[in-house]
């Protein structure tokens, strides 16, 4: 059994212009201690997937249309709030895109890292000060005592990553969700930002999901990739086989335009073309219009998942003649 | 804190001192010979001339100016003529009167105007939130000494629960304090209490999307938590600013409810005042109004920098 269990999710969101879907059928496991990372362009459902497994999206307009996300053998997709609410931080914490608005801005960091402990064990005021400054020291933010007083507003956004690093790990998750943790960040913070990553989980052992639209954040961080388009996943492998090998059309044209982390990080502009907005996604294959191998019958039906090798899977129905 | 409340006083004085000044020039505005104005038509030329005298109107401008000035810094604000009293005698009378009621309404618009925004933003589109802003916007739409008359008719003509109007002191007697007080009290509550549910409803539906508020949930907290932690103390912030209007609106809309209502405070003796031509009372009476305002508005100050780290820091 792995940690956890993703099955046929579909999260849908009610619009003014119906019903659309956000992520759909995408299956995955994710093991203990090991980093999956998930990529695709903006809009193509990962931040979706990961606010599903968090139980954190608005309902409505969100809702489990179909399928399952088991967490250590727990189906979360029907559980009570207040067993959810014991989920989030000792069982899966999140850290999210923006530093600058994640945290609360009328609390010190202190009090923001110490809650978070209270809210899952019980411990006298003295014990959490000193768990929530040991964190601090651990995810590298010096004189972590008198920092503790601060606002956010006297951090900078590298530092507000790291105190949104401590308050997600304080509570030693066995899953670490990070969505695009590194985006908003300046490159050389970013790089600083993923090593931390990279420590912590080395101390703590915990899981990570890792969601980019940087290939190059990838190639260093992730042992197994998912590659989504359009609310679907077309691409998994483990993170060699997906760079020496790739074989869905997609992948490939992100990895040609694999942005170092040193370089340009916002647009993928190997593929030509933009991703089809939910409710103008063309018929069958959906990254049929942008894609260069696509063939009449490519817009017959959705593509499905096809299995090429042990853990690695495409949904192309043109992969051989490639 | 604190460096913020006496920089805040200095800027008042400006105001003050903008406000004495236009205070004193009321009484040259008046078309004409402001003494005969105040003495009537059938004035004998002698009577205008003990008025002349009286308000010092026979002296040099600057003359005047600086007797204003001079009788301010010692506290004299002169004679109401009316009623033969020191103007600041009256004031400190009827003050009391006028910030009880003011009060009293004041905790009414809080109660229910709070309670009521928070609990249709939180169940935002269904039948709560519907309530909520049909009362609101009820509140909102009908005129304060419409709702008052209605009120007297209902509670003390009808059904003879509560007094048509009067006053009663708290200090006297507080349960006929709050039965002279209730009606006029929501009779100013209801407009502002509407105001304030729609102000507080979209402010805390504002916040409750912001990503603290997401990161405050994904760290486990329970909800009753992050609305009445996370979301309040952001939504406090542009509240106080409406809270501080409506304790301006309070203080000034006092005019037309202690005359509904026959109470004997500020906004009463200053209607008989200008009624009267009583200039002095007038004067005196809008510079300690005004002046209670600007310290309201100070204190909306200190609150912003109790509830915002990012305003006390800056003014550190
Ligand atoms: N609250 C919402 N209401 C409607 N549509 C949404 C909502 N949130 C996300 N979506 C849509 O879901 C799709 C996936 O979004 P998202 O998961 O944020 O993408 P990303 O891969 O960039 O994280 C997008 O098309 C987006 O427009
Ligand atoms: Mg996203």
């Amino acid at each position: 059994m792995s940690l956890l269990e993703v099955r046929n999710l579909t999260t849908a969101f009610q619009t003014g212009r119906g019903e659309i879907t956000a992520v759909e059928d995408v299956s995955f496991d994710l093991n203990e201690g090991e980093i999956l990372g998930i990529v695709g362009e903006s809009g193509s459902g990962k931040s979706v997937t990961a606010l599903t497994i968090m139980g954190l999206l608005p309902r409505p307009p969100a809702r489990v249309a179909t399928g399952s996300v088991h967490f250590a053998g727990e189906n979360l997709t029907n559980l009570s709030d207040s067993r959810m609410q014991h989920i989030r931080g000792p069982g899966i914490a999140m850290v999210f895109q923006e530093p600058m608005t994640s945290l609360n801005p009328v609390f010190t960091i202190g009090d923001q890292i110490m809650e978070t402990i209270a809210a899952h064990e019980r411990l006298p005021q003295r014990a959490l000060f000193a768990r929530a400054v040991e964190m601090l020291e651990k995810v590298g933010i010096a004189s972590a005592a008198t920092r503790m007083a601060d606002y956010p507003h006297q951090l900078s956004g590298g530092q507000r990553q790291r105190v949104m690093l401590a308050i997600a790990l304080v509570c030693r998750p066995k899953l670490l969700i990070a969505d695009e943790p590194t985006t908003a960040l300046d490159v050389t913070i970013q790089a600083q930002i993923l090593d931390l990553l990279l420590d912590l989980r080395d101390e703590f052992g915990m899981a990570i999901m890792l969601i980019t639209h940087n290939m190059g954040v990838i190639a260093e961080t992730a042992d197994r990739v998912i590659v989504m388009y359009a609310g679907r996943i077309v691409e998994e492998a483990p993170v060699a086989t997906l760079f020496d090998s790739p074989r869905h059309p997609y992948t490939r044209g992100l990895l040609e335009c694999v942005p170092s982390l040193i370089t340009e990080r916002d647009r993928l502009i190997a593929i030509p073309g933009t991703l089809p907005e939910p409710i103008r996604r063309p018929p069958g294959c959906r990254f049929a219009p942008r894609c260069r191998f696509a063939q009449p019958d490519c817009a017959a039906g959705i593509p499905p998942l096809l299995r090429l090798a042990p853990g690695h899977t495409a949904a192309c129905i043109h992969i051989p003649e490639q | 804190m604190i460096g913020i409340a006496v920089r805040r006083l200095g800027s008042a004085l400006p105001i003050m001192l903008i406000v004495s000044l236009l205070t004193f020039g009321m009484i040259h505005l008046i078309p004409g010979d402001p003494a005969i104005a105040i003495a009537g038509l059938s004035a004998t030329p002698e009577q205008i001339a003990n008025i002349r005298h009286d308000l010092g109107l026979d002296q040099p401008i600057l003359g005047q100016l600086w007797r204003w000035y001079a009788n301010l810094a010692i506290g004299d604000l002169g004679r109401s003529l009316l009623l033969g009293q020191p103007v600041v005698q009256v004031m400190l009378q009827r003050l009391p009167v006028t910030l009880a009621l003011s009060a009293y309404a004041l905790m009414l618009t809080l109660l229910v105007g709070l309670v009521s925004g928070i609990a249709a933003a939180l169940r935002q589109n269904t039948w709560v939130d519907q309530a909520a802003m049909v009362f609101a916007m009820l509140g909102i739409s009908l005129p304060n000494f419409y709702l008052g008359l209605l009120m007297i008719i209902l509670f003390a003509v009808d059904l003879r629960w509560l007094p048509t109007g009067g006053y009663i002191a708290f200090t006297t007697d507080p349960l006929g304090w709050l039965a002279t007080s209730t009606m006029p009290a929501i009779s100013q509550a209801l407009l502002l209490a509407g105001l304030l549910a729609r102000i507080t409803r979209s402010t805390m539906l504002e916040v409750l999307r912001q990503d603290y508020i997401r990161t405050a949930r994904a760290k486990g907290l329970p909800n009753r938590r992050v609305v009445l932690k996370h979301a309040l103390a952001n939504a406090l912030i542009p509240i106080t600013t409406v809270v501080g209007i409506i304790v301006s609106l309070l203080i000034s809309g006092s005019v037309v409810t202690e005359t509904l209502f026959s109470i004997p405070g500020v906004g009463q003796v200053l209607t008989q005042a200008v009624l009267n031509r009583d200039y002095p009372m007038v004067q005196g009476g809008l510079l300690i109004t005004t002046a209670l305002l600007v310290l309201v508005n100070i204190l909306v100050d200190v609150c912003y920098a109790l509830l915002d780290p990012r305003v006390r820091y800056d003014g550190a």
